[in-house]
């Protein structure tokens, strides 16, 4: 199935590709990018069946951007392809492109066609109504790695505001760890037997609106999605050999949303509230907070925020279970504001029902003008056996990732 | 009474007349703060219809060691008219590779804090930020927010020191104050060129009162046969000893910029 849509996108960027090189071939392809290595290292042992027992897992990730501009920038085609090669898991190890598309902007208004990403959303610790596209998560379970959406997104931007009608007319399913891997329950996801309410399965059209604007300190989103549900339901199934799989199934969902910022001074407040409808009983859901920044605490200028956020999600248990039901999270950004953009982000999830509790420490810097340094730290103390964490219980982790950018 | 001094002397500038008118009667001399004022007026209204602007430049940081690092960035700015808003100003950065696309879309209010949104192209997410940090570095450079937002009459109170010789120009010397909230300086000193009103030089006196920093504008040049712009901006700072150089590579004016190029959701179609 993806090598099928693979080819039919691709077919449709050839035709782009061509477009363009037949107008002026003045300016040239632009090329960036990055490659970077990827260290995990698990101190604990795998629980599950099947689950590579190194305690270091490496792995590749490659990701260059191509980028062509005629008519003075009015038109670009991007070609954004991406690819990770995980030897522990290889479910992993596969390739996506994130972007191939066609923008063209004019005064007032523009068009992309094309795989594309679109982010919705203010808050910090779960992105609640960025839905336009599906999450990549077998890259990390922090949910913001994202597959390219293929879609024809028409904007206007005008002084009330703007307005960004979508078309998708194909569905990417999530991606889930393979046998090998870690951050996986103990039955793997078998994505082979995916099942959809509807029955063009993938090829059922989503449509999304979203409308967004400003007044004075406040910038207010107000969207809604029809379609297909980015998040699966997981049913118990069994294999080909017989072993019990997981069994993914993709609703039909309608979601409306809001997404508020208000600016005050030192003050970020922030609300992102959605009420989705065909998955169980009607349900309502939000993420609720404020960010508060002591701006210039050291010598050199650093910045220190305050981050307090609480999750709620009234989902039945007909619709894919979350974690994000009934959660604290408080986190503190230190941004040193030097040369090299150093900043370490700090975190702690805490379900006040079933106590469970995730810690994360983020930080970055600079090594000099092509290579950056990134590590993650997340620790989970406590975990309920309700909660969708509990067969990652073990698998406690440092990231280092070392990436060199052209 | 001053009223009518001021009202005189502007309707000489109107006329054709150049500063000169300023300096010639006594008129002037026993009030420091209506020709600091006047200066800056006289400053301020040799840049006004420039439109829009679209500029490539580069950041040199130097650290105390000597040891250098690099920015690409491109600024495109669009003339906001009349005295009571600020312009807005588009800044997006080519290098260091790793912030690629990475952009900051600005208003600029006269006291008011600007507003600002921040473009990251790794989630494509847009982001309405705080503009309270006004004396906070500029991408870790020594330029301070404030130093490289719109530079708007109304955000100083003015006072006229001294005329001296700069360079092979004369200066009138200008103690700036901040009216707007949140800055890191208790006063600017400022060298504006008698002959074309172009700001020559700028010292910033941090909360403590002490000489924090230098700016010096070298080379400058005309466009449109109307409009001064420096080539190089160069900042001193002189409590830490590092040094941040600004070069502009290409500077166009009047390119038919527009308002719909400085929208929130225009950042999105950067890259």
């Amino acid at each position: 199935m993806t090598n099928h849509f693979q080819k039919s996108w691709l077919s449709g960027v050839g035709i782009s590709l061509a477009l363009a090189a037949s107008a002026t071939m003045a300016e040239e392809v632009e090329l960036s990018g990055f490659i970077a290595g990827d260290l995990r290292a698990y101190p604990q042992s795998p629980r599950h069946d099947g689950q590579s027992d190194a305690h270091l897992n490496p792995s590749l990730v490659i990701q260059p951007e191509l980028r062509y501009e005629w008519n003075d920038g009015d038109d670009r085609v991007s070609f954004i392809p991406y690819l990770r090669l995980d030897p522990q898991d290889a479910r992993r190890t596969h390739g996506d492109i994130r972007e191939l598309n066609w923008l063209h902007r004019a005064d007032g208004w523009d068009i992309k066609v094309g795989a594309d990403k679109v982010f919705w959303g203010v808050a910090e610790s779960n992105h609640l109504i960025d839905i336009i596209n599906q999450t990549d998560a077998v890259e990390d379970i922090d949910g913001e790695d994202k597959l390219g959406q293929p879609m024809v997104n028409f904007g206007f931007q005008q002084d009330w505001g703007s307005l960004n009608l979508i078309a998708m007319p194909y569905f990417r399913e999530r991606t889930f760890a393979g046998r090998g891997g870690r951050l996986r329950s103990s039955m793997i996801v078998d994505t082979d037997q995916t099942t959809y309410d509807s029955g063009a399965k993938e090829w059922a059209p989503d449509f999304a609106v979203r409308y967004a604007t400003y007044i004075g300190d406040w910038d207010i989103g107000l969207a809604h999605f029809h379609g297909t549900s980015r998040e699966a339901t997981l049913r118990v199934g069994t294999d080909g050999g017989g072993s019990a799989v997981w069994v993914p199934h993709y609703d039909r969902i309608d979601q409306t949303s809001i997404d508020v910022q208000a600016t005050i001074e030192e003050w970020l407040w922030k609300l992102e509230a959605m009420t989705r409808s065909g998955q169980g009983d009607r349900f309502g859901a939000f993420v609720a907070g404020l960010e508060y920044t002591y701006f210039g605490v050291s010598e050199s200028g650093a910045d220190l925020g305050l981050l307090a956020e609480y999750q709620y999600d009234g989902r039945d248990s007909d619709a894919p279970s979350v974690s994000t039901d009934n959660d604290i999270f408080l986190g503190a950004r230190y941004t040193l504001n030097d040369t090299d953009d150093t900043d370490i982000l700090g975190g702690v999830v805490y379900d006040h029902e079933n106590h469970t509790t995730f810690f994360q420490v983020e930080a970055d810097t600079r090594l000099n003008d092509n290579w950056t340094i990134e590590g993650e730290l997340r620790v989970l103390g406590h975990v309920a056996a309700d909660d969708p964490y509990f067969g990652v219980r073990d698998d406690h982790h440092l990231q280092i990732r070392l990436s060199r950018y052209f | 009474m001053k009223k009518i001094i001021l009202s005189t002397v502007t309707a000489a500038w109107v006329a054709g007349g150049v500063g000169v008118g300023l300096y010639a009667p006594a008129a002037l001399a026993d009030d420091a703060a209506d020709k600091g004022r006047a200066i800056a007026e006289e400053w301020d209204r040799r840049d006004l219809g420039f439109g829009d602007t679209k500029a490539k430049l580069r950041m040199v940081l130097q650290n105390r060691h000597g040891e250098t690092s690099e920015r690409e960035m491109y600024i495109n700015t669009l003339e906001v008219p009349g005295e009571g808003d600020g312009d807005k100003s588009l800044v997006y950065f080519e290098h260091p590779r790793d912030i690629k696309g990475t952009a900051l879309l600005s208003y600029a209010h006269i006291l008011d804090p600007d507003d600002q949104w921040l473009y990251l192209p790794k989630l494509k997410r847009v982001k309405r930020i705080s503009s309270t940090n006004k004396s906070g570095p500029f991408v870790g450079s020594e330029f301070a927010f404030e130093d490289i937002s719109a530079q708007e009459l109304g955000k100083y109170t003015y006072k006229w020191l001294r005329d001296e010789p700069c360079g092979e120009l004369t200066c009138a010397v200008l103690e700036q104050t901040p009216l707007y909230e949140n800055s890191g300086y208790t006063k600017q000193v400022t060298w504006y060129d008698l002959s074309e009103y172009r700001q020559q030089k700028v010292e910033y006196y941090d909360r403590k009162g002490e000489l924090l920093k230098t700016l010096e504008f070298r080379d400058y040049q005309q466009y449109l046969g109307k409009y001064w712009r420096a080539d190089e901006l160069f900042m001193t700072n002189h409590q830490t000893g590092k040094k941040t150089s600004l070069v502009y590579e290409s500077y166009e004016f009047q390119t038919g910029l527009s308002e719909g190029d400085f929208r929130k959701n225009t950042l999105k179609r950067l890259q």
